[in-house]
């Protein structure tokens, strides 16, 4: 057993050993918490040339990277909010992606892009936000999301052997989870979404974290009779549409629960891809996300910005046709609870 | 280090090669065969030529949307050039990249950028690099004056300043971001005095000729080269022609034509030309017509992408 952060830990170190063009750079990497454990130590193992603390210039550090990348080095770019990216987006969008189809293939970005998302403890309107889908939309870029101790560690492993720039997101809740993580370096497969839980009557799509409201949300609905298939898309871009079709073609009811706002976010996605497929009109399906406002610091307020396990689960009762008043209580969730931050 | 004078001969083939290839856009571009926009470097061509001259083959070259004297200066393929421009699959990128994106990998001419400052901290990466890898090139990065408005310029000028990476910044000041001066933009002293408080080797050159620039950056790669952190220089120029396209921009007003008379005066294709023998230059300038008539023949004769060229190259 793994947490997320030591998996992530395990994965960093088994591939800087195994590749010296591999190396990790980012604001605090080499401090004292080293993410969330996620680099604790690099430095003393690896050498500070091959793990080094940046200035607090997104922008430039964004574009280093992507040089050293040109140059054939593997640089791992770690954010500890992805609400900083909004300082990388022009070396993101308008370089790294870009180089090797303007260059005909002559060039490639092998860099990856680690940052930490989410809710929880008052992080706020500038601590909290999880945009991926401004890089879902831009082609050349590639985005993971991984939700368990395993895929983190399989994640960052197949980023850093890709040669396009792969953007990692990690929610903040998932760090401490505990997993069983192979010991042995493996790959998660790009493009594949994950079935973690079969069912039968409702197709639950999650991201990330809300992939864990989605596993609670259906032990809610076992509780109703209703048996809830649960999906982890883990792999944003390349998206696994197929495997979500797959499961709401048998299911006939679909909710996808986005990490972030639900106007052009991977749920929007989704139903266009469904809408467009032969399946359209015959599945009933919902999206879910954060509420169309800036994110608030209060707890009162924070708690209905997000969606939840009850959230997910009151639209998949009506979906069934069945009534939400008949869902049982479920307490808030450990990790939200145990969550005191400061960081 | 490079030693001795540069070789005129070689120098002045090189600068012919960039006007004549610059002049013959200006003719055609009427015809609409180039189909994009083209950042002339007509006037700036002696910098390009008196720096890449300087430089070691497996040196690194970052260069910009107005790159055409960069990458003809460094030895660029002239056919693959035009063939770019022509949007031709013959192209140096299949014509997916044009004039803005040059690149040619054989001689470390890297995928030039269309975004003010944008290419700055990938040089400046590409030299983290080298020097990770403890190797004995240096990345060359040129830059105009508009770049130093950006702050990126300034965020990758501290950080090769504070490892010390061998890279060699080159301003290309023409004065102008489009139509507005550097004064109209910028406070504060020169882009190479408010460089040099970085801890950096930085100077400022008036309108260098060919050789001094060569001698400039001959001088600076042996520092770099020697692990003494990196450089900057700054040398102003003039832009005889618009911001983009082949018009001239002076009846606009917002530049004396006083200032292209002078810059026409001291022009260095004329003034290398004037070093050699009139049966070398002779000989020079057949070639350069024989060279660039087979480029635009090469061009004009290539075919352009299939549609199953659409989607390469980017992961999908």
């Amino acid at each position: 057993m793994l947490s997320y952060g030591a998996a992530l830990l395990e994965a960093i170190e088994q591939e800087m050993e195994r590749d010296q063009s591999v190396f990790v750079m980012g604001q605090g990497v080499d401090d004292q918490k080293g993410q969330y454990g996620s680099t604790l130590g690099l430095h003393k193992k690896f050498g500070a040339a091959r793990n080094f603390d940046t200035p607090i210039a997104e922008d430039a550090m964004t574009g280093i990277a992507v040089g050293a990348a040109l140059a054939g080095m593997r640089p791992v770019h770690v954010h500890q909010r992805m609400d900083f990216l909004m300082l990388c987006m022009n070396q993101l969008v308008n370089m790294a992606a870009k180089y090797s189809y303007m260059s005909a293939g002559q060039v490639s970005v092998p860099m990856v892009v680690r940052a930490s998302i989410g809710r929880s403890w008052g992080q706020g309107p500038q601590h909290s936000q999880a945009p991926y889908p401004f890089f879902m939309h831009v082609p050349g870029l590639k985005v993971l999301a991984p939700t368990t101790p395993h895929d983190a560690k399989g994640s960052l492993i197949a980023a850093i052997r890709d040669d396009t720039p792969v953007l990692i997101v990690e929610h903040r809740l998932l760090y401490g989870n505990q997993g069983i993580v192979p010991a042995t370096e493996f790959e998660i497969e790009f493009g594949k979404a994950r079935i973690l839980r079969k069912g039968s009557h409702v197709t639950l799509v999650g991201v990330s974290y809300t992939v864990v409201d989605c596993l609670r949300a259906a032990s809610m609905l076992a509780s109703c009779g209703i048996d809830a298939e649960v999906i982890d898309l883990l792999s944003l871009a390349p998206l696994d549409s197929a495997a979500v079709l797959e499961s709401a073609a048998r299911t006939g009811r679909l909710v996808v629960v986005d990490n972030s706002w639900v106007t052009c976010g991977a749920g929007a996605e989704l139903l266009a891809r469904l809408q467009e497929s032969p399946l359209g009109e015959h599945v009933r399906a919902k999206r879910l996300g954060y509420a169309p406002v800036t994110c608030p610091t209060t707890r009162p307020l924070e708690d209905i910005f997000y969606p939840s396990p009850r959230s997910v689960a009151v639209e998949a009762m009506k979906l069934c046709g069945r009534d939400p008043a008949d869902l049982g209580e479920l307490a808030v969730a450990r990790e939200i609870e145990e969550f005191k931050g400061p960081f | 280090m490079k030693c001795g004078e540069i070789d005129i001969r070689r120098a002045y083939h090189l600068l012919r090669t960039i006007r004549r290839s610059e002049e013959k856009i200006i003719e055609i571009y009427s015809l609409d065969v180039i189909k994009s926009p083209v950042h002339l470097s007509i006037g700036q061509e002696h910098l390009a030529v008196g720096a890449c001259m300087a430089l070691d083959d497996n040196d690194v070259l970052f260069s910009n949307y107005r790159g055409h004297a960069h990458y003809l200066a460094r030895g660029g393929s002239l056919k693959a050039f035009w063939a770019e421009l022509y949007g031709k699959s013959n192209g140096h990128a299949r014509g997916k990249a044009g004039s803005m994106h040059l690149v040619d990998m054989e001689v470390n001419f890297m995928p030039a950028s269309a975004i003010v400052a944008s290419a700055i901290p990938n040089a400046v990466g590409y030299a983290l690099a080298c020097k990770m890898r403890n190797e004995e090139r240096i990345v060359v990065c040129f830059h105009g004056d508009g770049a130093a408005d950006e702050g990126v310029f300034w965020e990758s000028l501290n950080f090769a300043a504070l490892k010390k990476l061998p890279i060699l910044f080159i301003c290309e000041n023409n004065g102008y971001a489009i139509y507005s001066t550097q004064r109209q933009r910028m406070a504060g002293g020169s882009i190479s005095e408010k460089a040099e408080r970085f801890g950096i080797p930085a100077s400022f050159h008036e309108c260098p000729g060919t050789q001094q620039v060569w001698k400039l950056v001959s001088e600076a790669a042996d520092g770099i080269r020697n692990g003494n952190g990196p450089q900057l220089l700054e040398m102003t120029t003039y832009r005889w022609f618009d911001h983009v396209g082949t018009d001239d921009d002076h009846d606009l007003g917002f530049r004396d034509i006083a200032l292209r008379t002078g810059a026409r005066n001291r022009d260095d294709v004329v003034k290398l030309a004037a070093l050699l023998s009139p049966a070398d230059v002779m000989a020079i300038d057949e070639r350069v017509e024989a060279e660039l008539a087979a480029a635009i023949a090469y061009a004009e004769t290539g075919e352009f992408p299939g549609s199953d060229e659409l989607m390469g190259h980017d992961y999908v």
